[in-house]
């Protein structure tokens, strides 16, 4: 079946009247590809029966938001990423009396729970506070519950061991049946919100903002309107980190940054601009 | 095949077998290639992209990585990296995603074919290549519903024949033949194409 352009702005748009969520900047190619799946699940025939049916069936609605949403996550993913944040960023951290980290789109929560590991680790914790954002509330209220299915534990374990880890990867989480339960001290710092990145605004005073693995959905316009919002919410000389995929390089703020690790896209924020 | 058709684009997917395989299909085709192409083959998540330059260097072809966001232009060769989709977008850009893995593989077939079928439509040309699943023979069946030119290796020449054998069975493909054919097939459809754009 043939997804044209026009029907799909017109979804979008509904969508996004109806509900609130704007998913017209995201990648053109994502966006087909899931609602076609959606479509052809739902054995419904065409866009235009689709489109009745997310405005009428709230449930119907809910699962596509989830569709377009993607919430593939993992602990310690990309090991070589947390071996650089302790190596070039911690230094960095330590210089600041108190330090506020925001981790945009989130997900489930396992990368924000990582990072409350190292910065235990490295004694920085008990100083940062955590904001840790999503748009989707189902996978934020997951995050907030931190309970994981035990099965994952050994690949988590396996990126965690090659992440400069200090201790034993189950020394942060209680096994109860199948599940995997975080360690409540980890939890202490972390504020859970919802926030949605295309419409709503930025955080003040962040020294550190990490937003990895979201933008690559994005289109650069997009791209280019929440890297404002970033440059907006961060400190001078505060960190950016991206996805291993993502780079400000063909950004418009590319000259506001330098690079702190080039191969793990870790930005700080220049002092002066211009 | 219609001799008007004017082709924009070449995806490939393959699996276990496919480095040999990918070897011997792009080693060579000429390095100006009017078509770029993209490549998934199923590798390890945690490849490090080494086979990349290895390939790169035994073939006349510029053979990439693709980046994120990345414009696809003739005479290159973009491989989706490990643990990522390739998308096709309509604007003949690379996206790449974390999407949860299609028939237990990320990079997967069908996920760069389904999306290159909706964004080149009849511009395209599809290969599935040697392999023990059967990712790719859904993707290749959009690609012909889509209008596009269909190929498969055959099965009795590849390494591992399940994978040609499940697209045969779904996509009835337009082609079925040795590797050294296919490229014989790609390299007159760029003569084709060359001389009609040159007139
Ligand atoms: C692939 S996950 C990445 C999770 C995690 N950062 C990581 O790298 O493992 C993408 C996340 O971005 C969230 N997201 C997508 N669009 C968003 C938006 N407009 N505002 C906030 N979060 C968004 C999704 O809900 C999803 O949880």
């Amino acid at each position: 079946m043939e997804l044209t352009d026009p029907d799909l702005d017109a979804l979008l748009s509904a969508i996004y009247s109806r509900y609130g969520y704007d998913f017209r900047g995201y990648s053109r190619a994502h966006i087909k590809r899931r609602v076609l799946q959606r479509l052809r699940l739902s054995e419904l025939d065409n866009l235009a029966l689709l489109q009745c049916k997310v405005l009428s069936d709230t449930r119907f609605a809910a699962c596509l938001l989830r569709d377009l949403s993607i919430n593939v996550t993992e602990m310690f993913r990309d090991p070589g990423f947390y071996r650089a944040v302790r190596e070039k960023v911690i230094p960095l951290l330590r210089t600041w009396s108190y330090v506020k980290i925001w981790h945009a789109g989130c997900s489930t929560g396992e990368e924000v729970y990582s990072m409350a590991i190292l910065l235990q680790e490295e004694g920085l914790y008990d100083r940062v506070r955590i904001y840790a954002t999503d748009f989707n509330q189902v996978v934020l209220e997951q995050a907030k519950a931190g309970i994981y299915p035990a099965e994952r534990m050994k690949s988590y374990a396996w990126n965690y061991q090659r992440s400069g880890a200090k201790a034993a990867f189950a020394d942060y989480y209680h096994a109860q049946y199948d599940s995997a339960i975080m360690d409540l001290s980890l939890k202490k710092n972390i504020v859970w919100a919802n926030h949605n990145l295309v419409t709503d605004s930025d955080f003040a005073e962040t020294h550190m903002v990490v937003c990895r693995n979201v933008l690559i959905y994005f289109n650069a316009d997009l791209q280019n309107k929440v890297y404002g919002l970033f440059n907006g919410s961060l400190v001078k000389g505060g960190v950016l980190c991206l996805g291993r995929k993502e780079s400000l390089r063909f950004s418009n703020y590319r000259d506001r940054y330098s690079d702190m690790d080039k191969d793990q896209k870790i930005y700080r924020k220049n002092y002066r601009y211009g | 095949m219609d001799s008007t058709q004017k082709f924009e684009l070449v995806v490939i997917g393959t699996s276990a077998g496919g480095l040999q395989a990918l070897k011997r299909l792009l080693a060579e085709l000429p390095g100006d290639l009017s078509f770029p192409i993209l490549i998934v083959q199923h590798i390890s998540p945690r490849s490090d992209g080494n086979w990349v330059s290895i390939l790169n260097a035994q073939c006349a072809l510029e053979i990439k990585e693709a980046d994120e966001k990345e414009a696809i232009v003739p005479g290159k060769v973009y491989l989706a990296p490990a643990n990522y989709h390739l998308l096709v977008e309509e604007d003949r850009s690379c996206t790449l995603t974390l999407d949860e893995s299609v028939n237990y593989a990320r990079p997967s077939i069908d996920v760069l074919f389904e999306t290159a079928a909706q964004s080149c439509g009849a511009g395209l040309i599809g290969i599935v290549m040697t392999g023990a699943n059967s990712d790719g023979a859904r993707g290749l069946q959009s690609i012909k519903n889509n209008g596009g030119l269909t190929i498969v290796q055959d099965p009795e020449t590849a390494e591992s024949s399940t994978m040609p054998l499940a697209a045969i069975r779904l996509a009835e493909p337009d082609y079925v033949l040795p590797i050294d054919e296919i490229r014989e097939l790609l390299i007159s459809l760029h003569w084709v194409q060359r001389t009609r754009g040159s007139k």
